[in-house]
């Protein structure tokens, strides 16, 4: 059984079309960035995993279930075994770091469990590298950086199956960056999650990803190894390739 | 029998008169769908009552314990200028208990449950809107959801539940102060007596009264929530989307407790 898969799947805003037929799977425990220029609808396309979009035509698999068609319930089970880390962490910002992390506990009964979640909180910010202290915190004393790992906290306080980080390191310098280029791969490692990370950086995706992914015009334009991509004639893959590398070289 | 025939340079205007009429229509057809929906959630929310329970504690306290002060003040002014208009328009055969009578229904029936209704709308309205607006447009109902958690249990039921429980709370103490501040402003001004304070307002007053104050102020418990609710869910675009969602919740709830005010009356009197 293929763990997530996107069958067709079209969805447009008003007269925009965001996804016009996109057909893409990810097999169990690898990690897959998507890349894309800024406004090519990979944030769509992963809220589409989670169901928190539903598509015009086409359908979303997840464990061979169809997500735009699962009941409630079965719907909020399923979320508790994906993580999603948001571009900017979308913390609760009347809560403490400490309350936003425990409620990506998904499990209700570990979730009252106040030990448990004390203890659960404080593993999560230590695997992103956050001290207990900031768990007194709330979100808005935290920087870009900080909040987006929270958000990657809360992300695995449940436990998950699968993990989807949309941009984790858009917005930051070179340096933090790297460190949460560093961060996702040692969590992969860690976990052993089935991920999909969103990204326009070819450099950290290359790093971090077994596959690479190009959304391109509504569709993925193309798949493979970075090596594959690295080696691929097409002019879109070349150039959204070598743009990242001039940059990179001019920097 | 002659069809009527339209020529291709009417055609356009036909259309675009059409598109007029039909776009607001349908507009507001849709957004009567979605409070509908939202309502539905509401309702299916309430077995998920480990979360909705402690927020709407939380949320109680605020909106009641949180505006107590301001109502007071507001239906004291309102009970004081009733009896000094009333002491002022009153002059030559009418007796004077009249004036109690006039006080007394004038606050229970109307002044008490409008007044903080109008207040709320303003003070919770405007806050709801805001909160849940920001929290649309910077993904946090997003997040919510993507934790497999129910924001209808989470962040609706609460407040809508705090102001259906402590709304006609604020408005039963608003009625005693009102009464209160009327008596003694009358006393002070126009020197009526506390016999024929008391004459006039038993003198009209039926039970019904208070239950009828009691019911207007339920339903605008709903409202000042619900709309508010309802309205900031749907913000979209940013910090100009809250704004708008923050003008657009509170003047369609004061709106609505205007209306249900005349439709109460002619229902229930």
């Amino acid at each position: 059984m293929i763990p997530i898969e996107l069958r067709n799947v079209h969805k447009k805003f008003g007269r925009h079309v965001v996804l016009d037929g996109v057909n893409f799977s990810v097999s169990a425990g690898e990690t897959v960035a998507l890349l894309g220029p800024s406004g090519s609808g990979k944030s769509v396309l992963l809220k589409h995993i989670i169901g928190l979009m539903r598509p015009d035509q086409g359908d979303v698999l997840v464990e061979g279930e169809s997500v735009p068609h699962l009941p409630r319930k079965a719907l909020a089970a399923l979320r508790g075994k994906i993580g999603y880390a948001f571009q900017t962490g979308a913390l609760f910002d009347s809560m403490t770091v400490f309350e936003n992390v425990r409620l990506g506990i998904s499990d209700d009964h570990c979730y009252r469990d106040r030990t448990f979640c004390m203890s659960r909180v404080a593993e999560c910010l230590q695997m992103v590298n956050l001290s207990d202290d900031v768990g007194r915190l709330m979100p808005a004393a935290l920087s870009g950086g900080m909040r987006k790992r929270v958000g990657i906290a809360r992300a695995i306080a449940g436990n998950p199956k699968y993990l989807l980080y949309d941009e984790p390191t858009s917005g930051l310098d070179p340096v933090n960056a790297d460190a949460m280029d560093a961060l996702i791969e040692g969590l992969q490692k860690r976990l052993h999650a089935t991920s999909i990370v969103v990204s326009h950086d070819v450099r950290g995706s290359f790093k971090i990803a077994d596959r690479i992914a190009l959304l391109h015009n509504g569709r993925i334009r193309a798949v493979g190894t970075a090596e594959e991509f690295m080696a691929a004639k097409d002019g879109v893959v070349r150039e959204f390739l070598e743009r990242d590398f001039e940059f990179a070289a001019g920097a | 029998m002659d069809t009527p025939v339209t020529t291709t340079a009417e055609l356009p205007i036909a259309v675009n008169a059409a598109r007029l009429v039909a776009r607001p229509v349908l507009g507001a057809l849709g957004h009567v769908g979605r409070l509908g929906m939202m309502v539905l959630e509401l309702f299916r929310a309430l077995p998920e009552w480990r979360a909705w329970l402690p927020r709407a504690v939380e949320q109680c306290q605020q909106v009641g314990y949180g505006s107590l002060f301001i109502v007071m003040l507001t239906s004291a002014f309102s009970g004081a200028v009733t009896a000094l208009q009333a002491g002022y328009q009153f002059t030559g055969n009418i007796p004077v208990y009249v004036v109690g009578a006039l006080i007394s229904e004038s606050i229970i029936l109307e002044l008490g449950p409008v007044m903080t209704g109008l207040l709320l709308a303003g003070r919770i309205g405007a806050r709801y809107a805001a909160e849940l607006g920001t929290m649309r447009v910077t993904e946090q109902v997003d997040a919510l959801e993507s934790l497999g958690r129910n924001p209808a249990s989470h962040l609706l039921l609460p407040r809508v539940l705090a102001g259906m429980i402590m709304l006609p709370a604020l408005v039963v103490v608003a009625d005693a102060t009102g009464l209160l501040a009327g008596w003694a402003a009358a006393k002070t001004t126009i020197h009526i007596t506390n016999a024929d304070f008391v004459y006039g307002t038993q003198r009209f007053f039926r039970g019904f009264d208070l239950w009828y104050s009691v019911i207007k102020a339920e339903a605008f418990g709903i409202v000042v929530t619900l709309i508010p609710c309802y309205v900031g869910f749907e913000a979209k675009e940013g910090a100009e989307g809250v704004g708008r969602a923050t003008t657009t919740a509170v003047v369609s709830a004061c709106v609505l407790i205007l209306l249900l005010d005349m439709l109460l009356a002619k229902l229930l009197l």
